[in-house]
């Protein structure tokens, strides 16, 4: 192994917007170097949780290693990296780049460019990447791969002139593609005699290897037995195999030198200590700089899980705790809340990864879950001096104590068509956004430059955009830093009862639109019962919206003759069901689904 | 050896019209094709001859569709195979559904004839207005002169129904329809809520996601709804009907022999397309396919059950929640040495929290071995009942 030329290896990535054909074209690489026979290839290789393949999307940064034989006779060695699509994953993207030393650039020929494409090219520069473009999906008929061309070009401004057209799906012109890798992707450098420096770029737990870090070797060389230190977690251990990426499985092998792209085991129990973006050294030759731009992931939005069955609670926690493995991006901490007993507050890096991480809850381990409204860390100025970090509206102090609220703000990034720029431009109004600028990229497409509270964005802004442009707008932000702002806690009252776990913070401004909404959804939800139950929103001991769940007047089965009684059964046997679903809070029972349904408050 | 008794009930699923509301196997069809159907459930009647030895019939019911609408002698065909094939108690209820506009002098001469002691005539609303919206073939008057010469036949065992929560129906339209029945004299009434049953245009129209089209009539709201049912049981009493089931009044000693059977859960057997079964605690029902079952009984020798599908056999569980639910829709409720005998069980053994609970909200009433709802029960019945459900 260790004879391989370093000018013999190209490391690199693919990057696209979401659906532009990433894992498609990764598939088509990986069956053309001819590492898999056809049969092997599961439709996409790279994807390899099960979720993953039906969100269509790729959640955690994988490599894999083919051998290919080149025109010019030669085999060469391609690390493909992968890189997960979504701006939640923005940091894993990041050190997935700063891994490669050349990146891909898929555009979709009907689509063109989009925000995230812009995104992550602009990031893959940062890295210094070389991009080389290539237009996928030629084959549909809306296809325009010139306009395309003349996109890539004055958008982004890179050489799109030979520019692979292909289509990943059929495997059309794919192979030019290769020959490009071969020829515009540089090999990597570094020396391996050098002292060790090797980037972090994932890490997953195996149950019998333990932690697998995933690294490319930037400096000098690694094998079985060097004792390595990660630089910033201080973690030590004893490599116990080193080895490069098979599709899907690991290929062991004797040592990893620079340039190289591999995994390295070290029977280390927990992904914490070798965190993303980390450096590894040799302990006992260390290098004098860990490699720039580590820093550790924190959570952005948080939300209370809660197991729909309280008894089931030890096994979320659990499957929190096996999680938690693999993803050093999530956060737990035990708390307990009077309507939903006791549960978990979670940390996420958006809502993406929530809703990732409920999914797989909720298949992977079955468990039932309820989901409180998501919540942005607040920075609470009390009166005394002291700042508080807010993640449970619950936990929000006295109004007489504090002071001044902030709140987190993101720079976004929307991409339109000129046709719903008013739309969309209502939609950041509405939702507080502070209007920076506007660029037209081409004739009928702008880019609109907002300032959006954080919190405003994490309910349901995504599908509003997406409703309000018809599916046109894509979207784009990134973190920007706290201000100053207005924020209340608006309580939900039911049956005069404050049901904790539907409590949240809210700008001043909209908080009567906010609870009248709420009142509305709550009552909708709320099926009549024995009794009227009043359902109202207050801030502090203001009531400032109500509706009424009337009591239940008449719900009668007129008829039950012989030939009904089955399907009569059958109906009240859903009726139990239904029952069985709800949280009893006081004497009332609201449905499970309610606790959720502060999450769509938009209109549309 | 003692007879088990059985109550037989015989589908004829034809009409002359669909109704808008109408989920009952049935619809138009020509006189040819009646025929030969008849021809097929006479075949299906004797093949029930030898399995159905050890009972006693003790209630018969021809319903539909409109039975109505067969001829006399179709109709005399039928109970001569009936008679022929089953042990029927002498004594026993038999009842024939008619539609207003579909009777004659000779058929009701017949169904004298043949021993039918009950009529039950669909009258539904006596607002022309509201039958003609429900798609209904008749008026208020021909339904009058169906009713003077049931009566002139000798029939004094009568049951008329009608419906409530109609689109466009008021509490005064309604208590119109309840004294204009009420005043003629029947025996029985029964007053059955509307229900938009898949399938239907009703349901199209007012169903989960329908589609409102433009005049519309709107259906009462839940209050307007329960207001109906409460007038129907005070205005009944005032012409001497008392409520004996969710939906059913009668006079004195009129009460539906063969409907109170299956909320006792007495054994039935079905016949004809659709018609469900509960013999042994297997419940049973033939297909409701009209071609396939006239050709499953095109010849005389079919065996018994030919057409029945899937047999479904009732546990103890099934058993009990059943006795619960159909139970206690009869007003005197049920019997708690009813429940020990047929399971064997004590019923606070197996409900008694349920009991308890009920009972503190007042949705139920317990005295000494009786169980039954309450009024405010009543009105919530679906609630009350499935807390029955194990």
């Amino acid at each position: 192994m260790s004879d391989i030329d370093q000018s013999r290896i190209r490391n690199f990535c693919i990057i696209a917007h979401i659906d532009h054909g990433k894992s498609t074209l990764a598939d088509r690489i990986i069956e053309m170097t001819g590492l898999l026979t056809s049969r092997e290839m599961q439709a996409q290789v790279l994807d390899n949780m099960e979720l993953e393949r039906e969100r269509g999307i790729t959640i955690k940064a994988q490599a894999v290693r083919t051998v290919y034989k080149a025109d010019d006779g030669e085999e060469y060695i391609f690390n493909l990296i992968d890189t997960p699509g979504h701006v939640d994953f923005n940091y894993e993207v990041s050190r997935s780049l700063a891994a490669c030393d050349g990146a891909i650039l898929v555009v979709d020929a009907a689509q063109g460019v989009e925000a995230q494409t812009l995104a992550n090219v602009y990031l893959a520069l940062d890295h210094d990447l070389d991009v080389m473009p290539v237009i996928n999906k030629i084959d549909l008929p809306s296809a325009d791969p010139d306009r395309v061309k003349e996109e890539i070009e004055d958008v982004i401004g890179i050489d799109a002139e030979d520019a692979p057209l292909i289509s990943a799906k059929t495997g059309q012109n794919v192979h030019d593609v290769l020959e490009q890798i071969v020829r515009k992707i540089p090999a990597p450098g570094g020396n391996p005699a050098a002292p060790l420096q090797a980037l972090i770029f994932d890490s997953v737990y195996d149950s019998y290897k333990g932690v697998i870090v995933f690294c490319r070797i930037k400096e000098g060389t690694v094998r079985k037995g060097t004792p390595m230190l990660m630089m910033a977690t201080g973690a030590r251990a004893e490599v116990v195999e080193v080895g490069t990426f098979g599709a899907g499985q690991f290929i062991p092998c004797d040592e990893l030198e620079a340039g190289m792209v591999g995994y390295i085991t070290a029977s280390l129990k927990n992904v914490k200590d070798t965190r993303v973006g980390d450096t590894i050294t040799d302990a006992s030759n260390p290098c004098a700089e860990p490699l720039p731009g580590y820093k550790k992931v924190n959570p952005m939005v948080y939300c209370g899980l809660y197991p729909a069955d309280g008894a089931k609670y030890p096994d979320l926690r659990d499957a929190l705790e096996k999680l938690q493995l693999n993803d050093a991006a999530l956060q737990f901490e035990a708390e307990t809340s009077a309507a939903l007993g006791f549960g978990f507050r979670c940390g996420f890096l958006g809502l993406l990864h929530l809703e990732i991480v409920q999914e797989r809850l909720e298949r992977e381990y079955n468990l039932d879950l309820v989901t409180t409204a998501p919540s942005v860390i607040y920075k609470v100025h009390k009166t005394n001096g002291e700042v508080e970090d807010l993640t449970n509206p619950t936990n929000m102090p006295d109004p007489a104590e504090i002071e001044y609220m902030e709140e987190p703000m993101v720079k976004a990034e929307i991409m339109v068509t000129s046709e719903y720029i008013g739309a969309i431009m209502d939609l950041c109004q509405e939702r507080r956004g502070i209007y920076q600028s506007m660029e037209y990229i081409e004739e009928k497409r702008a880019v609109l430059h907002y300032h959006l509270p954080l919190n405003e964005i994490i309910y349901d802004f995504f599908d509003a955009l997406k409703s309000r442009s018809r599916g046109y707008a894509s979207f784009d932000y990134e973190m920007m830093g706290y201000q100053r702002s207005d924020l209340v806690k608006l309580d939900i009252l039911i049956n005069k009862e404050e049901v904790d776990a539907l409590s949240f913070i809210v700008f001043a401004g909209s908080a009567y639109e906010r609870g009248r909404k709420m009142c509305e959804k709550l009552k909708a939800e709320i099926p009549r019962q024995l009794f009227e139950i009043p359902v109202q929103a207050a801030i502090g001991s203001k009531i400032i919206a109500r509706e009424t769940v009337k009591a239940m007047r008449k719900d009668v089965l007129a008829k039950c003759y012989g030939g009904d009684i089955s399907r009569k059964k059958k109906l009240l046997e859903k009726q139990k069901e239904g029952k069985k679903r709800m949280r009893q809070v006081g004497s009332v029972e609201i449905p499970q689904k309610a606790f959720m349904s502060v999450l769509k408050l938009d209109d549309d | 050896m003692n007879k088990k008794d059985l109550e037989l009930y015989v589908h004829i699923p034809f009409c002359v019209k669909k109704c808008a509301y109408c989920d009952f196997l049935s619809g138009p069809a020509g006189r040819e094709e009646i025929r030969a159907y008849v021809s097929a459930l006479v075949h299906e009647i004797r093949a029930c001859e030898e399995t159905c030895r050890d009972y006693r019939v003790c209630t018969v019911f021809l319903g539909g569709g409109t039975p109505s609408l067969l001829t006399g002698e179709d109709t005399a065909r039928i109970f001569h195979a009936l008679r022929e094939s089953f042990d029927i108690a002498r004594g026993a209820e038999i009842t024939v559904e008619a539609n207003p506009g579909t009777v004659t002098e000779e058929k009701a001469g017949v169904w004298k004839q043949c021993g039918v002691t009950r009529l039950s005539i669909g009258l539904q609303s006596a607002d022309d207005r509201e039958l003609k919206m429900l798609g209904r073939i008749h008026t208020f008057s021909d339904f009058l002169n169906t009713w003077k010469l049931i009566r002139r036949t000798g029939f004094n065992n009568v049951n008329v129904d009608l419906m409530s929560a109609l689109p466009g129906q008021t509490v005064k339209s309604w208590e119109k329809t309840l004294r204009r029945t009420a005043e003629l004299g029947p025996e029985h009434i029964s007053a059955y809520s509307l229900i938009i049953e898949e399938g239907t245009p009703f349901y199209e129209w007012y169903g989960e996601g329908g589609r409102k089209k433009d005049g519309l009539l709107p259906l009462p709201d839940e209050e307007e709804e329960r207001d109906m049912y409460k007038l129907t049981a005070s205005v009944l009493k005032e012409y001497g009907f008392h409520r004996y089931e969710i939906s059913n009044y009668a006079k004195e000693g009129y009460e539906c022999r063969h409907n109170v059977g299956y909320w006792e859960r007495k054994e039935y057997l079905g016949l004809g397309p659709g018609a469900a079964s509960l013999i042994s605690e297997q419940r049973f029902c033939n297909t409701p396919d009209i071609k396939k079952y006239m050709n499953l009984y095109e010849s005389e020798g079919a065996r018994f059950g030919a057409a029945a599908g899937e047999t479904e056999i009732l546990s103890l569980e099934d058993g009990m929640e059943e006795f619960m639910f159909l139970g206690l829709r009869k007003t005197k409720g049920i019997d708690r040495r009813d429940f020990l005998a047929a399971f064997g069980k004590d019923l606070d053994s197996v409900y008694g929290e349920q009991l308890r609970r009920l009972e503190n909200q007042g949705l139920i009433a317990c005295s000494g071995w009786n169980v039954r709802l309450t009024e405010r029960g009543t009105d919530i019945s679906n609630y009350v009942f499935s807390e029955f459900i194990l």
